[in-house]
């Protein structure tokens, strides 16, 4: 049974609410009123957004109240909501100007253009399946990113948002896949190796060469796929059918030159002057379009670092093999000859490096770079192929370096060397896409007294946990009385066998076998080094950890300990204690002596970050541990309160989802309220006394991993 | 109708196995037999290492024992034990032992899945004393000329824990196996399946494209064995698409994006 619509005055009260009509003067009269007149689904759909939106930002908010009763009639919902977060996504990246042009937009959409959009196919839906496609497809590895049209560069390709051409979703899909294969082609066939600049500036017209020159190209590209790519070529067809006038005569000599097996980029230059002076160029919907200053741009920025990167990769692998031959007397002082053949064959790349006519293996570093060499130039030209000599590159350079952590804050573009991090908006219901800066970095280590200290004042306490810890130790021993194995157990043969004389059953446990110790645990535990730690807290922690490594080194478990702090998403930090590598020596000890309190409490950035470390090792049982001392907080941010509960509920969800178990020891005695939900996905326990934290950890880790 | 039942220590391979070498493989094989050096066999699964192991053993004629290694296998599994029959004890020897007696190859497939202690009868039988030590029967089993061990070994596996021990790996003359080339695997998969060259060329160029994913998504690409298994499929009337989708997508993943990424390739091809 259907509910009855909201009448205006229910609907008024919260949107007074959400919109905070007190200061912004929204006139939500009106709104409510258009509201009425639709169902009560349709309502409860368009409300449920304005309040989402509007814990983003409530101008967005009131301008998608405004818009969407109208919109609802001929959009699909999965489209207005699409629209509604992209709207909200430009709002992070890009603030509110931009996210009110985009809100905008949709009211620009004109029916016919958009009659198909409800069997749109959405970027986010079909980037992870021709992000892979295109990576199995040959040639340089092309990255998938979205954009404004379709278009590449020869190291990216570009979709829009939306494909909507077609009526059918399916349909729609195979023309993303279609103008994807083609785009790939572009540099898989050398479309890309000219300047076009230089090329257009040849005709009165440069724009209608370059047009000219992309549409031959498209001729050449889509029979190299028809020969390629036969499945893809036949959907080509079917879709250009549909979609595309047919190639205008003129053109048809054209395409008969461009399909020879052996066309390249140079026969379509060729007849470029001729295609010139056509009045008509045909345009294909699946082609894309040209880029010619991002093409430029992208090939500069690659041409010198490939070739020296290819060259010093080159000098080692020589160093590599001319090593063994030092051992003879007489080495030879002529440089020995590099010769790279590549093979274009059956659609697939190769290279045969030989050195001194003897075929080398290459490495798979150097067989990409030699690929994406060859696509620039169609061939490996011979200065790229001289190694490198000591010093004349200077590797800084040439390879990616890790940034310097603290460097970055002086530079100007602070995401630098920074890793992204989504974030749940929890009043959007969305995550908040790369949201969270985050950067890892070490703590300084403070070489005191500490560790020693800890282990005196414990002492009793480090006594007993040995003890306990030792007889967790799983260790190999022999299981008796089993049905199979090694060796024949003695006493059950001889209990049989009087059994069987007995006239009873002869059991069949006759043997016994080696039980082998297999503790396979890898643990993370993740610290709180908000600045409200300070104190006894902090020392606690402190003293806890040194614990906890002393019981951890008796069981072998492999660990990690990093702590976090933050001061909004810019500047979210993760300090690196001991990483699941290394071993617990003096340096650690210092470390967690040096584990100082920072600033507030953001937490899920940290939770997914280790979540990611923790699924890098390869183990069993993987668990993470965080030890915090209260509600997640930030400064002046909405990460107070409900925010940072629903980050944090969601961030240890997504852990769990990924077979992690989460657990979660905090300290905070007064709000036992929210623990229960924001720990919804993992086990927790509360300590009342800070006092107990360095016992009660090492017994809490105990109880959850045996 | 019955099963044959057949002693793999007295059985030998009637019928020469379909082997195409890629390199100089049979000839190192069969120079390491005549001069007793144990043999370690690596690459990536499905690339035709037990279909290696069974010509030679044909061009050799000398039975062959495989034994496939698992995380539970202990050197009592190679070896032998005691059994419990009828109130005695009754010693039986295990495959190891048995290839060592007849004088057969024995092949340990996979043997970094094994548990350590196998190794302690692998390596006097894997160096020039050529022995298999028997504690339990307190013997020790001098191998004739004949005898040959081979194991095998995939590097492609990253984990620390599954790595082979240099004292270990020092035993054996390497031969290093990967994907055939492109026209060899046509004419594998072509033969072996019974499909036209032209769709034999068409599944390996669809493998080439799978393989180009590893390391973004997939741990293995698509192997010669699993090319097989597709033309196999399709030679028995099933559409390339459906083939491949069965016998080759379904196969190296279930990750939902990247199984319709595979499917999108062969359909592409197709």
């Amino acid at each position: 049974m259907a509910l009855a619509p909201l009448t205006a005055a229910d609907m008024e009260a919260n949107l007074h609410i959400w919109l905070e009509t007190e200061f912004t003067y929204f006139k939500v009269e009106d709104l409510a009123a258009e509201l009425t007149t639709l169902a009560r689904d349709e309502q409860d759909f368009i409300l449920n957004w304005i309040r989402r939106i509007a814990s983003t930002h409530i101008t967005l908010a009131w301008q998608f109240g405004r818009r969407a009763p109208a919109l609802l009639p001929r959009m699909e919902r999965r489209l207005l909501e699409a629209w509604a977060v992209h709207t909200c996504d430009i709002f992070d990246r890009t603030g509110l100007q931009n996210a009110l042009r985009i809100m905008e937009q949709v009211d620009s959409f004109d029916e016919t253009q958009h009659q198909n959009d409800a069997a749109g196919a959405l970027y986010e839906d079909i980037a992870p399946i021709l992000g892979n496609f295109v990576c199995g497809l040959s040639g340089r590895r092309l990255k998938l990113e979205e954009g404004d049209a379709a278009w590449t560069d020869g190291e990216r390709i570009v979709l829009p948002p939306m494909i909507a051409t077609l009526p059918d979703l399916d349909d729609n899909f195979q023309l993303a896949k279609i103008t994807v294969a083609l785009l790939w082609a572009q540099t898989r066939y050398g479309s890309l190796r000219i300047d076009h600049a230089t090329i257009s500036a040849r005709y009165a017209d440069p724009d209608r060469a370059l047009t000219r020159l992309y549409a031959l190209e498209i001729l050449r590209l889509s029979a190299q796929i028809a020969r390629e790519l036969p499945g893809l070529h036949r959907q080509m067809l079917r879709l250009r059918e549909q979609l595309d006038s047919a190639l205008p005569p003129a053109w048809q000599p054209f395409e008969t030159t461009l399909s020879a097996r052996e066309a390249t980029l140079d026969d379509s230059l060729a007849l470029l002057a001729a295609a010139y002076e056509e009045a008509e160029c045909p345009q294909w919907s699946d082609q894309g379009c040209l880029r010619p200053d991002a093409i430029a741009a992208a090939r500069a920025a690659r041409l010198d670092i490939e070739k020296a990167r290819l060259r010093i990769k080159l000098a080692e692998l020589l160093d590599e093999h001319k090593a063994p031959q030092d051992a003879a007397p007489e080495a030879p002082d002529t440089p020995p000859e590099l010769n790279v053949e590549p093979r274009d064959e059956n659609g697939q790349l190769d290279f045969e490096i030989t050195l001194d006519d003897a075929p080398i293996a290459p490495p798979d570093g150097v067989k990409q770079l030699l690929t994406s060499v060859y696509l620039d130039f169609g061939e490996i030209p011979p200065d790229y192929l001289t190694p490198a000599g000591d010093g004349e590159y200077d590797p800084n350079l040439v390879f990616d370096q890790p940034d310097d952590t603290d460097s970055v804050w002086q530079g100007t573009y602070h995401e630098k060397g920074a890793e992204l991090f989504p974030e749940w908006d929890h009043g959007r219901q969305h995550y908040r896409k790369n949201w969270c800066v985050m950067r890892e970095k070490t703590v300084t280590p403070v070489y005191d007294d500490f560790y020693r200290d800890t282990l005196g004042k414990h002492a009793g306490v480090v006594k007993h946990l040995r003890k306990k810890f030792e007889a967790l130790r799983d260790e190999n021993r022999l299981e008796k009385r089993q049905t199979q194995g090694d060796e024949i157990d003695l006493d059950a043969l001889i209990e049989a066998l009087a059994d069987a004389r007995d006239g009873s059953e002869m059991s069949d446990r006759l043997f016994m076998r080696t039980h082998r110790a297999e503790r396979n645990i890898a643990v993370a535990f993740l610290v709180d080094m908000s600045g409200s730690t300070q104190g006894w807290i902090n020392e606690a922690e402190r003293e806890a950890l040194i614990l906890l490594c002393e019981a951890l080194e008796l069981l072998g478990d492999r660990y990690a300990i990093y702590g976090f702090s933050g001061t909004t998403r810019k500047r979210c930090e993760l300090f690196r204690i001991k990483t699941f590598d290394e071993r617990y020596d003096d340096e650690v000890k210092a470390r967690i002596s040096g584990i100082r309190p920072q600033e507030y409490t953001r937490m899920g950035f940290a939770l997914r970050h280790m979540t990611k470390l923790l699924n890098q090792v390869e183990a069993k049982t993987r668990v993470l541990v965080t030890l915090s001392d209260g509600r997640p907080d930030d400064y002046f941010d909405v990460y107070r309160g409900v925010y940072g509960v629903e980050d944090t509920r969601m961030a240890l969800q997504e852990a769990s989802r990924t077979g992690i178990h989460p657990f979660c020891i905090t300290l905070d005695r007064e709000a036992r309220d929210y623990l229960p939900h924001m720990y919804g996905a993992a086990r927790y326990i509360i300590l009342d006394d800070v006092r107990q934290l360095p016992v009660k950890v090492t017994d809490i880790y105990r109880r959850i991993t045996t | 109708m019955n099963a044959r039942t057949l002693d793999p220590a007295h059985h030998l391979i009637e019928n020469e196995p379909y082997y195409e070498a890629v390199g100089e493989e049979i000839q190192l094989f069969e120079a390491a037999y005549r001069q007793q050096i144990p043999v370690l066999l690596k690459g990536p699964t499905g690339c035709g290492k037990t279909r290696f192991m069974e010509h030679m053993a044909w061009r050799l004629k000398r039975p062959l024992i495989t034994v496939s290694c698992h995380d539970d296998l202990t050197a009592s599994d190679l070896v032998g034990r005691y059994l419990v029959k009828g109130g005695e004890t009754v010693w039986v020897d295990g495959p190891l032992t048995r290839a060592v007696r007849c004088g057969g190859i024995c092949y340990l497939d996979e043997i970094v899945e094994a548990r350590k202690d196998t190794m302690v009868v692998i390596h006097p039988l894997a160096d020039d004393r050529r022995t298999l030590p028997m504690e339990k029967l307190g013997q020790t089993v001098e191998a004739t000329p004949e005898f040959c061990l081979a194991i095998s070994y995939n590097p492609g596996y990253q984990s620390v824990l599954k790595d082979l021990k240099q004292s270990t790996r020092q035993r054996f003359v390497a031969l290093e196996f990967d994907y055939p080339s492109a026209t060899l695997e046509r004419r594998i998969v072509a033969t072996e399946s019974g499909v036209s060259e032209a769709i034999a060329d068409s599944l390996v160029r669809f493998a080439q494209m799978t393989r180009n994913l590893k390391g973004s998504g997939l741990e293995e690409g698509a192997s010669t064995r699993l090319l097989v298994h597709a033309g196999k499929l399709i030679s028995d009337g099933v559409s390339p698409v459906t083939a491949c989708k069965a016998a080759v997508a379904q196969a190296v993943t279930d990750d939902a994006d990247m199984l319709k990424a595979i499917q999108e390739l062969s359909s592409s091809i197709f």
